[in-house]
């Protein structure tokens, strides 16, 4: 464990907390495995945002016990393999709507602590 | 959840987690790196799998009972795999385990169950205080004229009764002996303040409790059964106590003994006793017990009874017996008296005992974790969570000292069962046993012990430095040098505990032997010693007493082998006796309110010489002045040194009840019991007459035993009903009154013996170990030209380092434990030097041997053979 948070000095973890949210917004786009789950989050930040499968894997299973997404076996269209889809239910789709608001309110909470001035123009 | 869903879900989770790393794999594949490099990286991006896998299927809840199990079938496999590590684990634990349950069963059933009595704790036995000292502290018998007046008058108590422990005679009846009883005499309310019934029949009423009652008895449920066949047609039929009918009008409940626990029947102290001494303010011979009024506190009764006894007192100041207060304590107290701190002491010890063993088994755990390490390195590095490691270790010693407790238990249940079968004398060893809250203990202990044994055991793998250990334990140069040093600071521990134990057994142990070597005054060999009693109501006068004891002592002087025989009320080592006031003829008279008592005994003329107590001036009973013209008394040293300092006391009158007696003799001090100072006595003539209960002494140079048959067929053949009892040499006599001292000795060396034992193993463990961890070191050394003799030298220092710094630390702490067993110690002092130089002495040589023999083994090393075990 240890040596694997020592590789990600570079960039940021994923900030406590935020990453089931993040994993629901993905799943929003669609049915997708754990990879590209990781991957998508990692791409869409320019690799800022460093994807830890240890905390990627509990986390995917963590909502699936939860009832936010469900998960199935199927064939990759572009590898011909099975890959384990997690899909976003409607119970997981209004956490993320809870989720996504809360977020919204924190961060800009934070916002007008730290720029008073960004506020006003 | 099923099992197989469990497997199915940790197959699934397995496929999900490769069928990802693959495509990751694939994708680095892609994006043009070699296949070699494109796993590694793709390992690098995916992080440690197994870890992963853990700590993924941990989401699902059920998976600490999986966990539990799996580390529970892994320790069962670890231990197995070491039986003999795992065999000595479990001793060790069990006998710690096992000496702890043992003894807290004893604590807890007779210092902490309560008293078989209603609401015991506003149950106090009462005493009178001393009248020189007005300190409360005073625990004196109480006269019967002051309960009298207590009963009365006060306003604390809601009752008070009065018990007097004495000695009967049952007859002869229904072709059964004679036989000599422990009796108690109750006031008739005693059994009501007490709140408890006889188990069949009635109590007393106060109609029995008078002089002109009919004789009315209790039975205790051992003699109704043993003596009557539990019969029920006992009750209301007569049985004859010292020749007189007595009505059984009831059995008490099994394992009621107030006020003794020998105490055999029961009958009403008014209609025995004559009314004189039931209304004198001096004669202090009653227990007295009280129940508190509620509300009412243990010190606000004692003032108000003080108030009684100095008015009282105020009445009679011309009589310096009559005292002026008033004490209690709680009737435990009573009843548990001295054994309380021996108890608790012995208590600690096994508490000290249980600590070593635990610190040996964390000792051995951390010694096997060491050797492990390069197994435990690897599964680190395979990915276990080191909470998992930790989980196995913990339960691990979970197992041992479980295993280690059920065994304890059954060892602890043969002891107390011992115990409990051996010492009747004990008070309320009836109320020992194993119940719910012994074995709730017990499972406390070997929680307590598993997790301390383990966490021990758990820090010290705790290491980071994968890699580290994995280099050190492949090239083996100097291994695990924290881990020996923890495994020192255990050790050092174990050994101060040792310290403590042997230095407090050392203590008792010479205690001990200063108590049974204590100087009695005369002769313990070449003794014998019978009890015997005459009946008041078959020899009422005292020239039926004195012809019986002179007939009775020829004939004893008569058989063959028999050097000297005497009679005496009480010998020496039976106790104090009653005390008489006297007064010196010959001195001018004390000031008012001071009295002057002592020992008082009566024997014949004979006894001294048949005793050994040596005769130092003047000469002994003249054998012609019998009844009442015998008005001599011979003086013991201290009695001359007391109360004749620098005067010549032969010749003098003492003056006892209104009769002056003659000084003709001077004797060698006894003792009343071993270990008590011998106090002045004043001896009167058994041919006066007076008393009618003591002890025969025989004396010969053959076989003692072979005289109790035929001295008794004398006595059965003089009055049939008359019997025999306590046939006991002088040194069984001294034996029994030092029973106590002699087994808590016994068990504090048994325990020492037992940690030094430990200890010795724990260091050979150590020192095996670290000699093992150098093997290569030395090897390099010897082949650089280290002498073997320094090898072996500096091998022994280092293990002696940790014994030495044990001893220091045992021996600094032992100067507090000696202080809390002070009241135990004869004769010695706490810092008794030599005690402490043979602890020291000892426990260097066993240190030194358990060393030798790894230190030995070292420097025999052959360097070749050394290097190339790599």
């Amino acid at each position: 464990m240890s040596s694997m948070a020592k590789q990600a000095q570079q960039r940021v973890g994923v900030l406590q907390g935020t990453l089931d949210m993040l994993i629901l917004r993905t799943l929003l786009y669609g049915p997708a495995h754990g990879h590209q789950i990781g991957k998508h989050i990692q791409r869409t930040t320019n690799e800022f945002l460093q994807m830890q499968h240890g905390s990627l894997y509990p986390a995917l299973h963590r909502l699936e016990r939860r009832g936010w997404v469900v998960s199935k076996w199927e064939t990759a269209p572009d590898r011909n393999r099975e890959f384990k889809y997690y899909r976003l239910t409607e119970k997981g789709r209004k956490q993320l709507l809870a989720e996504e608001s809360q977020w919204k309110q924190m961060a800009e909470a934070v916002a007008r602590v730290m720029w008073p001035a960004a506020e006003e123009n | 959840m099923n099992w197989w869903q469990i497997k199915n879900r940790d197959a699934d989770l397995e496929r999900e987690l490769r069928s990802d790393l693959e495509l990751e794999e694939e994708e680095q594949r892609e994006a043009g790196i070699s296949e070699d490099e494109a796993r590694y990286a793709a390992l690098r991006a995916f992080g440690n799998p197994t870890l992963i896998r853990e700590q993924t299927s941990a989401i699902w809840s059920w998976n600490w009972l999986e966990s539990l199990a799996r580390d529970l079938r892994f320790s069962l496999r670890a231990l197995r795999r070491t039986p003999g590590f795992t065999v000595i684990a479990i001793l060790v634990m069990a006998l710690g385990i096992g000496a702890n349950v043992a003894l807290f069963t004893v604590v807890r059933g007779v210092l902490l169950k309560p008293l078989p009595f209603y609401d015991p704790d506003r149950l106090v036995m009462l005493y009178e205080a001393d009248l020189h000292q007005d300190d409360t502290a005073g625990l004196n018998l109480v006269s019967g004229g002051m309960y009298a007046e207590w009963k009365n008058q006060n306003r604390s108590y809601s009752n008070l009764a009065l018990a007097q422990s004495i000695r009967v005679g049952l007859s002869a009846s229904g072709g059964q002996l004679p036989e000599k009883l422990n009796s108690a005499l109750f006031s008739w309310d005693m059994l009501r303040t007490l709140g408890v019934e006889p188990a069949l029949g009635r109590d007393f009423t106060q109609a029995d409790d008078s002089p002109g009652a009919n004789g009315t008895v209790l039975l205790s449920w051992g003699l109704w059964k043993r003596r009557f066949g539990a019969d029920p047609a006992i009750l209301n039929q007569a049985i004859d106590l010292d020749a007189q009918p007595y009505t059984v009008i009831g059995v008490m409940p099994a394992g009621f003994d107030f006020p003794d626990p020998s105490t055999q029947l029961w009958t009403p102290v008014y209609h025995d006793k004559p009314e004189d001494t039931m209304t004198s303010f001096s004669n202090h011979m009653f227990r007295v017990a009280g129940r508190l009024k509620p509300g009412v506190s243990a010190s606000q009764s004692v003032a108000d009874l003080s108030v009684i006894s100095q008015r009282i007192h105020n009445e009679h100041l011309n009589d310096p017996f009559v005292f002026r207060s008033a004490s209690s304590r709680p009737l435990l107290d009573y009843i548990v008296g001295e054994i309380k701190k021996p108890l608790y002491l012995l208590l600690e010890a096994t508490c000290c005992l249980l600590l070593i063993a635990c610190l040996n088994v964390a000792n051995l755990l951390v010694a096997r974790a060491a050797a492990r390490r390069k197994e435990l390195a690897i599964r680190s590095a395979l990915g276990g969570g080191w909470l998992r490691l930790m989980g196995e270790r913990l339960m691990e010693c979970l197992l041992l000292s479980t295993s280690g407790g059920v065994l304890g238990l059954l060892l602890a249940f043969a002891a107390l069962h011992w115990l409990t079968q051996t010492r009747h004398d004990m008070s309320r060893v009836e109320s020992i046993h194993i119940d719910g809250v012994v074995a709730a203990f017990t499972v406390g202990v070997i929680v307590l012990c598993a997790l301390f044994s383990g966490i021990i055991a758990a820090f010290s793998i705790r290491d980071k430095r994968i890699l580290g250990v994995l280099h050190e334990t492949s090239r083996a140069v100097s291994g695990g040098g924290a881990r020996a040093w923890l495994r020192k600071m255990l050790l050092t521990l174990e050994v101060g505990l040792t310290v403590i134990l042997l230095i407090g057994a050392g203590l008792l142990l010479k205690s001990y032997e200063r108590l049974r070597s204590a100087d009695m005054g005369c002769s313990t060999q070449d003794v014998i010693t019978m009890h015997l009693g005459l009946p008041d109501a078959r020899y009422p006068t005292p020239a039926l007493r004195a012809n019986f004891y002179d007939t009775l002592l020829d004939r004893v002087r008569a058989l063959p082998g028999v050097d000297a025989a005497g009679f005496v009320t009480v010998a020496p080592g039976q106790g104090d006796g009653p005390d008489w006031a006297f007064t010196i003829v010959e001195h001018p008279a004390l000031p008012q309110g001071n009295g002057q008592a002592a020992l008082r005994r009566w024997a014949d003329g004979q006894y001294f010489r048949a005793m050994g107590i040596p005769m130092l001036r003047g000469r002994t009973f003249d054998a012609a002045k019998r009844l009442d013209a015998a008005n001599e008394v011979v003086i013991s040293q201290s009695f001359a040194s007391q109360y004749f300092p620098g005067e010549d006391p032969l010749g003098r009158h003492l003056r006892v009840r209104g009769q002056n007696a003659v000084i003709v003799g001077i004797v060698g001090d006894t003792r009343y019991a071993i270990g008590e100072i011998p106090r002045p006595v004043q001896y009167y003539p058994l041919d006066a007459g007076i008393e009618n209960v003591g002890t025969l002494v025989v004396r010969s140079r053959h076989d003692l035993e072979q005289f109790a048959l035929p001295v008794q067929r004398i006595v059965s053949e003089m009055d049939r009903d008359l019997p025999v009892s306590d046939v006991l040499t002088m040194n069984q006599l001294l034996g029994k009154s030092t029973l106590n001292q002699s087994s808590n000795t016994a068990l504090l060396v048994a325990f020492a013996t037992l940690s030094l034992l430990l200890a010795a193993v724990g260091l050979f463990g150590v020192m095996s170990y670290i000699a093992a961890q150098r093997t290569t070191e030395i090897g390099v050394r010897i082949a650089l030209g280290a002498k073997r003799e320094h090898v072996m030298r500096k091998m022994l220092l280092d293990g002696m380092r940790p014994a030495v710094f044990g001893l220091v630390v045992g021996l600094a702490a032992s100067l507090e434990a000696g202080q809390l067993m002070r009241d135990l110690l004869y004769e010695i002092k706490p810092l008794d030097t030599s005690v402490y130089a043979a602890v020291a002495a000892t426990l260097l040589a066993v240190a030194a041997a358990a060393c030798m023999v790894p230190a030995w083994r070292a420097s025999r090393l052959d360097p070749m053979q050394a290097l190339r075990a790599e």
